[in-house]
């Protein structure tokens, strides 16, 4: 009987390009020292308190709607920012039009501008008596210091992720796919939902994941426009600054924690729901 | 039926992208079950004269028919054809068996077929195409040729009026193809399907098509049998796309093409007389004596691929001419010889 050898266990793979080891080392490295070792830190600080404390900061009716308010704005304009993304992206890519050059630079503002600008912007503009808000007044609708405020912030700094996410995906479709299509004889519709659409999932789901934790983590330019009303329109991030003021650095720690936590469950969801669509969808 | 019937009639087509005139005033009858090369050099427009009848361009003049029926205002979608693109266009994201079916799948529920039946005639094309148990597979699994034929089976699949298919063969390598070639005339006997299929290969259109279309600069130069080309090229141009030639300066006299006052065995075209260029293929040229040639030359070099000889020589003007010879002879390079030319066209 020939016995198989068995393969050592490596994490090494012949490559064209050496160094394993030493990139390897310093990216753990990096990790650690940047982003490892401070949130540890935080864990470290919120624990003072012990378990019964964090859970009583977490529900703590201020803090958990606090919470709420973040996490569930923060998905619903990550959601809206996705499907405005990926047609901004769309028609840049797909039509040319003069300005197009620019239009596209302007997709990476929300990037660029210190998000307080981006804040006081939004709260003069969306104010009862702004050249937005009004308008929406006469319909009833108050955006400013309600969480619909929160929620316009929050789309007009998560849309450029949403935006360069897709973009690059799209600008790769080949153009005969979609003549194949047709000339099978689906219609245009079917040719978008079968054909086009599906592979680009992963990428809508990846810009989806970038918003909404911008969004999550947004601070400046939300608490113009938001008008921060405990129990109303006051986000996490803000009641954690509120805790510092207060020398209350435990409880800022604990809130922190919770918000790390809830935002790490929720990434690691998003990702596996990508790579399930990256299977089901044939990218091997 | 006494003759074959016009599977599609196109009339009269010409287009121009931007300002470049790609497509002249070009008809041409496809009759149907015939397999169709569409021959030309790059740029003659035979892609798009495919991508017309397809309906994914649209003609700026003239008409397509499909049997009796004007389809020129069809959208593609009602066209029935079956396209088959040169780097496949196969959807990565559906496996194998998801890609045949798309065809079927696409239909109105109406005149969907039922889904135990797409499963069999998915089955059968998979058969066909010898991929049976690839069905499970992704695209990013299989090689050039087997996504080629993946593509093919997928546009048989919604049993096209007419198969089209563009370079099918231009991205794959020298054995791949030959076999490719070899399949895709048993499956056409087989299924007796129209087909057009568009190629710059020579060798590929004479091996393959029952009739050869060669295209130049959007104009149809010639339609006909690969020997009816071969042996009675209607023009210059079509006899120097199919093949190796020497253009000689003759004259044409009583009927007869002289060359340096020789006769030839090639008869000038009624009506031509004066300086004509005599057009002579490799095997069409004969090393000889001095006294009964025609042309002179030292040989360059000599070399014998699969059964043949081949000849290069190089004449006073320092023009390389080739000839196939099979006196199994060998001519040394720099020895002087002449050539007799025993063949060759003449166009007036």
């Amino acid at each position: 009987m020939v016995e198989t050898p068995r393969r050592k266990r490596t994490f090494r793979r012949p490559s064209v390009i050496p160094g394993f080891g030493l990139s390897f080392g310093y990216t753990l490295t990096c990790l650690g020292l940047i982003v490892l070792l401070p949130l540890a830190g935080l864990v470290a600080k919120a624990s003072g308190l012990g378990l019964s404390g964090i859970w009583d900061v977490a529900t703590d009716p201020r803090v958990s709607s606090a919470l709420r308010l973040s996490f569930g704005v923060s998905a619903v304009a990550a959601l809206v920012a996705s499907v405005f993304g990926f047609l901004v992206a769309w028609v840049l890519t797909r039509y040319r039009f003069p300005g197009r050059k620019l239009v596209d630079a302007a997709v990476d503002l929300p990037f660029a501008l210190p998000t307080a600008v981006a804040g006081i912007a939004l709260a003069s503009l969306y104010a009862p008596d702004g050249l937005l808000g009004a308008p929406l007044a006469r319909l009833g609708i108050q955006a400013a210091y309600t969480p619909v405020g929160i929620f316009i912030a929050m789309v007009f700094i998560g849309l450029p992720f949403a935006v360069r996410t897709v973009q690059p995906l799209i600008a790769e479709i080949d153009k005969e796919i979609e003549e194949a299509s047709a000339t099978l004889g689906a219609n245009r519709f079917a040719t978008l939902t079968k054909v086009v659409l599906p592979p680009l999932i992963p990428a809508v789901l990846t810009g989806f994941a970038m918003a909404f934790a911008r969004g999550v983590g947004e601070y400046g330019s939300i608490i113009f426009i938001a008008g921060n009303l405990p129990y109303v329109s006051e986000i996490a991030p803000l009641l954690i600054v509120i805790k510092l003021s207060e020398f209350d650095y435990g409880g800022a720690a604990a809130i922190a924690t919770i918000m790390l936590g809830i935002s790490f469950l929720t990434l690691l969801a998003i990702n596996l729901i990508q790579t399930w669509s990256r299977r089901r969808f044939g990218y091997v | 039926m006494d003759r074959p019937s016009t599977a599609i009639r196109v009339e009269g087509i010409s287009k121009t992208f931007d300002t470049a005139a790609v497509l002249h005033d070009l008809s041409i009858d496809v009759r149907a079950g015939e397999l169709l090369g569409l021959l030309g050099p790059s740029g003659s427009g035979k892609t798009t004269l495919l991508r017309i009848i397809a309906g994914l361009d649209a003609p700026d003049r003239g008409r397509i028919l499909f049997g009796d029926d004007d389809a020129t205002g069809l959208a593609v979608q009602e066209r029935a054809v079956g396209f088959v693109f040169q780097h496949y266009a196969l959807f990565k994201h559906m496996s194998v068996a998801d890609n045949i079916a798309y065809g079927l799948n696409a239909r109105r529920r109406a005149d969907r077929p039922a889904k135990a039946e797409i499963k069999r005639r998915v089955g059968d094309l998979l058969d066909l195409i010898r991929l049976s148990g690839f069905g499970d597979r992704y695209p990013s699994q299989l090689s050039g040729g087997q996504r080629q034929r993946v593509a093919l089976a997928r546009a048989l699949a919604v049993e096209p009026r007419v198969l089209l298919l563009d370079e099918p063969f231009g991205a794959l390598d020298a054995q791949v193809r030959k076999d490719l070639r070899r399949w895709l005339r048993e499956i056409h006997d087989r299924t007796g399907q129209t087909t057009i299929f568009v190629t710059h290969d020579q060798d590929e259109a004479l091996e393959l098509s029952d009739r050869v279309a060669v295209l130049d600069r959007g104009r149809l130069e010639q339609v006909g049998t690969p020997d009816e080309v071969q042996e009675h090229p209607a023009s210059a141009t079509v006899m120097k796309f199919l093949g190796d030639h020497v253009e000689v300066e003759a004259l044409a006299e009583g009927g007869r093409v002289l060359v340096r006052g020789r006769e030839t065995p090639v008869a000038a075209p009624a009506g031509t007389i004066g300086p004509v260029k005599l057009y002579v293929r490799p095997w069409q040229l004969q090393l000889a004596e001095p006294e009964a040639a025609h042309l002179s030359g030292t040989v360059r070099s000599s070399y014998r691929t699969q059964g043949r000889q081949r000849i290069e020589v190089v004449d006073i003007e320092g023009r390389v001419l080739a000839v196939e010879d099979f006196d199994g002879i060998r001519h040394p390079a720099g020895h002087p010889v002449g050539l007799r030319i025993n063949g060759g066209h003449v166009f007036g």
